[in-house]
């Protein structure tokens, strides 16, 4: 069980008070309509599945409602960083 | 039966405490502090079990955890029972009642053994996959068989009468294992003032020092321990936990520790105390202390009766006073195991021989050993043992220096009834794998340590290699001086006791002991005995092309049984190696996952059992509910009223009546569990429009209005009607079951998509009681109550106004879902049952009728209207339901779900579309999920065009309703389709609209 430091609460909490709701930075188009299919195909379906570093968005949904940002390394599953939405991670992958 | 094994004196066991235990029916006689083994060995019960595939009598074997063979039924009743407890870890008392686990119809005369002798021959590994493949449909017969021939024990078939709880722990410092390592970390790490927690799985603190004659600071190992547990109980921020395995190690340092409070005291536990808990723990450091296991030798016959991993057999000397057998063979293949034949000796009992696998080992203990007159045959191994239900004797030859082959002949077979075997030891790596971290193989100590972890962790004592004392006690400070610092506290002095420093010759790195027969013709070399896995298995799976030792290790089932290979799987690695002609690093190792030792269902459920399993909700008018007979119906955790039968009626002739009286004259039903979000800010216009399909510019104040959600694909996924309370404040309503998830989906767009927009949401489903009363009566029944002007004219349909209703503050919405004319009455929850009883006392001249959850969907879909989750499924877009009306092309904004909904797929022709469907015979009513066809005479598999997603009788039509989907079903109105069922019959439906009842919608506009 992950022990999640809530940016917003400034507390680690235990992950039972958290939602995960995927990867971070997928911003939605400012324009859809000028999407093509394939464009917002993308947007909608398309995530990575990386081994290693990944930042991802969680829910403090039992706690302060908030949603923030995590880098987490999917192998060992440290959290190597919280930060808060519109915020960019210091931590990215090689390469 | 006496207890011809138990010394006169010495142990840690209390002679004058006698108990009596039952075992298969028998009656037996312990002391306090022993163990079920300790007592049976003690008794002279040899025979502990019979093996799992070939019904082999099988004897204790080791003294802990690790133990394959003692493995009980416990429990005196049959709500008591516990499958799978070690004997060699529970710990006697008085009435205890157990048996054996395997062996029918017991251990001693096993009928199954003639089975297994047959049997024997034809199970090699891989023998349920080869053999009960075929034919597939025998399968279940089968499985019923071999589980019953294999049984590891019984669940209860009653309810555990016992209570288990939980606790969340936090500390600084988690120290696994109370050993000599443990405690001296412990104790470092206290002393500095950290929050320490110490569990150990034994009964008491001590680890392996409890086995032991060692000295420590000139004190009895015993005593040493009593200081050391002395002290740290003195410090209150320690926790000391005994009989408490720590089971898991889980990511960022969260342990799970289950400890049994009461099982070592009775069968059940005493009345107001906990049977056993589970401690969730989440440390700041972890230092593992988790010792190592004593390696059994693999040699032929290993698995008789008498057999026994060396230090077992001091544990049962020193420990427990008891001898197990007369004479003993010791093989070894380091200078530790030497101890056991001193002890064995002390004990007043013949040591036959030692035999050593090095040609010439060097040791002080060698040389005590020879000292006593003891013989030493060295450069040779037990090869095979002799005897059926007991060792009678073994033959010992010569082996090369490597152990690979015997020399020369078998030369001498030696008479004995017990073999003690040490292949040298196993460091617990359990815990440290649980996270993800692979053991690392040293060649210098001849097993795996524990990797590399992200895990704030140390190690320290057995678990590192490391077996002197002197040296583990030096480690364990250390561990407790590292994490102290890494804490940032100042790290208090500890001083280490002296201790015996034995000079030691160099162990050999030998596993599988040869035969002079080939290893496939030699007699059966057990390496997993809870498992029947052999060393010849082994080499069959390998010549099978089994070769990655997971592949190896689910071939034979090595390592699968309830002590999941703590005995055998290094001996299984070391053989597969072998033959593959690779080294162990290289053949790599099987990871260990959580649980470490078996743990009760009981202890994981804790408190949350029964009401306490999963919260219910229920509404403020429930117990008028109960009291008027309401049947109700689970959506989410709501308890909602699903229908009210009167006095011998059927559910049908039950909903018929709510179903009219509503129609006819006016019912009531309770919304309350309706989802509400109250939207407030001066954007809150702004962001309804985005996220609701439909257009909310210009909903003025008092108005409401139904609304679709979609997700950003365009699919339709909750919907409800949302009112306008105030130029910046809205009350959205949602499904029941989906209010939680529209609420992320609200915070999750304004908080990482639009956080310019200035607008709350606040649940509020729980602060107001909604009722709906519906039916041509309602406006003269709520008239009677309030003070709101009903004129039909001056509060429209799709009005809403405040006022009192039954003197209490209310929001009265003209809103309706059964498409009568209907009030939805909105008060505090606390005045709910006030005036829900203040309508019935009003209501009664008009029939007023109370209905639930059923005739509200038969009553809505009369209507056509949609139930968001069971006419929707995640795949269809509002123009499949028919409800394009309800969404906005001219916003500015591109809402949720309308760049989704303009996808190729969404807009081609034949998509899945809700239509009505009638039955040919109006007496029939299609099930729901029924799959249509064009043509049921078409051959398997059909075309399916779609499925009926709600269907009901109706009374007020006096024919059977449907709604479903069919391809292309909008164009295709008048036209047949047909339902083929699992009986056999077919139904035949004509596409309609789903508007069964006022299509013009004058009813609810009156």
């Amino acid at each position: 069980m992950l022990h999640i430091y809530c940016p917003h609460c400034r507390e680690h909490r235990e992950e039972e008070e958290f939602h995960v709701k995927g990867q971070a930075h997928i911003a939605r188009p400012l324009d859809p309509e000028s999407c093509t299919d394939k464009e917002w195909g993308e947007y909608l379906f398309f995530r990575k599945n990386p081994r290693g570093i990944h930042h991802e968005i969680w829910y403090h949904s039992t706690g302060c409602r908030k949603f923030f940002n995590v880098t987490r390394d999917t192998v060992s599953y440290e959290i190597k960083e919280v930060y808060k939405i519109g915020e960019q991670p210091q931590v990215v992958a090689k390469g | 039966m006496s207890q011809k094994n138990r010394l006169q004196s010495g142990g840690r066991i209390d002679r004058s405490k006698a108990m009596t235990f039952s075992y298969n029916g028998r009656q037996y006689k312990g002391y306090q502090g022993d163990t079920v083994a300790s007592a049976l060995l003690a008794n002279g019960v040899d025979i502990v079990g019979r093996s799992f595939k070939y019904s082999r009598p099988r004897g204790l074997v080791t003294a802990g955890a690790d133990e394959p063979n003692g493995i009980l039924q416990m429990g005196a009743t049959e709500a008591t029972q516990v499958p799978n407890v070690r004997a060699t870890q529970q710990e006697l008392f008085d009435g205890l009642v157990c048996s054996a686990t395997n062996g029918w119809p017991n251990a001693e005369s096993d009928m199954m053994s003639i089975l297994g002798k047959v049997g024997g021959k034809m199970m090699p590994p891989g023998f349920y996959y080869k053999t009960f493949m075929y034919p597939q449909s025998m399968w279940e017969t089968y499985e019923k068989v071999i589980r019953k021939a294999a049984g590891f024990g019984r669940s209860p078939l009653e309810n555990d009468p016992d209570e288990y709880d939980s606790v969340n722990q936090h500390c600084d410092l988690m120290v696994v294992g109370a050993g000599p390592a443990g405690l001296m970390a412990a104790l470092t790490a206290a002393r500095s003032g950290a929050r320490v927690i110490i569990a150990d799985e034994q009964n008491e603190f001590g680890g392996h020092l409890l086995s032991s004659r060692e000295r420590i600071g000139g004190k009895s190992a015993a005593d040493w321990v009593a200081s050391i547990v002395e002290e740290l109980a003195s410090f209150p921020d320690v926790l000391m936990l005994p009989r408490s395995t720590v089971n898991g190690y889980h990511d960022h340092n969260f342990l799970t520790i289950h400890e049994r409070r009461t099982d070592h005291i009775a069968d059940k536990a005493p009345s107001g105390q906990v049977r056993q808990r589970m401690h969730r723990v989440r440390a700041h450091w972890v230092v593992l202390a988790t010792g190592a296991q004593e390696r059994p030798l693999v040699f032929a016959h290993n698995d008789v009766p008498g057999c026994m991993v060396a230090s077992a057999v001091s544990t049962y000397i020193n420990r427990y006073g008891v001898v197990p057998g007369k004479q003993l063979v010791l093989m070894t293949t380091n200078d530790g195991a030497y101890q056991t034949a001193l002890d064995w000796a002390d004990a007043g009992r013949e040591v036959v021989a030692v035999v050593d696998t090095r040609a010439n080992p060097q040791g002080e203990l060698i040389e005590a050993v020879r000292k006593r007159g003891i013989k030493v045959i060295t450069g040779s191994a037990v090869i095979e043992v002799s005897g059926k239900k007991r060792v009678s004797g073994v033959t010992v030859a010569g082996i090369d220096a490597k152990g690979e082959k015997v020399t020369g002949k078998a030369h001498s077979l030696l008479s004995c009834d017990t073999v003690a075997s040490s292949g040298g030891w196993s460091p617990v790596v359990h815990l440290s794998c649980h996270a993800g971290s692979r053991p690392e193989w040293r060649d210098d100590i001849i097993g795996f340590v524990p990797g590399p972890t992200v895990q704030k962790q140390l190690i320290a004592g057995g678990i590192t290699g490391t077996y002197a004392l002197d040296k583990v006690l030096a480690e364990g400070a250390k561990a407790g001086q590292e994490a102290t610092k890494r804490l940032g506290l100042t790290v208090a002095d500890v001083q280490l006791p002296n201790v015996r420093n034995l000079r030691e010759g160099k162990p050999m790195a030998l596993f599988h002991v040869p035969h002079t027969k080939p290893t496939s013709r030699a007699p059966k070399q057990f390496v997993d005995y809870q498992n029947d896995v052999t060393a010849a298995g082994i080499e069959l799976a390998t010549r099978e092309g089994f070769e990655s030792i997971e592949h190896v290790k689910r071939y034979t089932a090595m390592g699968f049984g309830t002590d999941q290979g703590k005995l055998g799987n290094i001996n299984g690695m070391a053989i597969t190696a072998k033959v593959l002609g690779k080294t162990i690093p290289e053949t790599g190792t099987t990871v260990f996952r959580p649980n470490y030792t078996p743990i009760t269902f009981g202890a994981i459920a804790g408190r949350n059992c029964d009401e306490l399993f999963d919260p219910k909700r229920f509404s403020a008018m429930h117990k008028w509910h109960v009291e008027n007979g309401a049947k109700f119906e689970d959506v989410g955790q709501w308890k909602r009223p699903w229908y009210f039968p009167k006095a011998g009626e059927t559910m049908q002739q039950s909903l018929d009546r709510e179903c009219k009286a509503t129609r006819e004259s006016v019912g009531i039903l309770d919304a309350s569990t309706l989802g509400k979000i109250d939207i407030q800010g001066k954007d809150a216009r702004e962001f309804l429009s985005r996220v609701y399909t439909n257009a909310w510019a210009k909903l003025g104040v008092g108005k409401c209005r139904y609304g679709l959600m979609c997700k950003e694909d365009g699919m339709v996924f909750d919907d409800g009607v949302t009112s306008c309370l105030g130029e910046n404040h809205f009350l959205m309503t949602t499904t029941t079951g989906g209010a939680a998830g529209v609420l992320e989906w609200l915070e999750l767009y304004h908080q990482t998509e639009w956080p310019e927009l200035e607008v709350f949401f606040t649940s509020v489903t729980d602060h107001w009681a909604t009722m709906t009363i519906s039916g041509p009566n309602s406006r003269k029944l709520l008239a009677e109550l309030t003070d709101i002007d009903l004129d039909k004219d001056g509060f429209k349909f799709m009005d809403w106004r405040a006022g009192t209703v039954a003197g209490v503050p209310a929001r009265v919405f003209r809103i309706s879902f059964t498409g009568e004319l209907s009030f939805e009455i909105n008060v505090q929850a606390n005045y709910g049952l006030h005036v829900w009883e203040k309508l019935f006392e009003h209501g009664a001249k008009y029939n007023l009728t109370p209905y639930g959850t059923e005739t509200m969907h038969i009553l809505r879909a009369e209507k056509g209207f949609i139930i968001a989750g069971q006419d929707t499924d995640g795949s269809v877009h509002p123009f499949d339901l028919g409800m394009g009306w309800c969404v906005g092309n001219n916003k500015p904004f591109s809402y949720i779900g309308k760049r989704g909904m303009a996808r190729e797929d969404c807009v081609r022709p034949n998509r899945k579309q809700l239509v009505g469907l009638k039955t040919k015979d109006p007496k029939v009513v299609l099930p729901e999920g029924a799959q249509a066809v064009a043509d049921p005479k078409q051959a398997i598999p059909m075309d399916m065009l779609g499925h009926v997603t709600s269907s009901y009788w109706s009374a007020n039509l006096g024919h059977s309703i449907a709604m479903g989907f069919v391809k292309g079903g909008l164009e295709r109105m008048g036209e047949s389709v047909y339902y083929p069922l699992a009986d056999g019959r077919v139904i035949e439906a004509e596409i309609c609209s789903p508007i069964f009842l006022d299509p013009k919608g004058e009813r609810q506009n009156v």
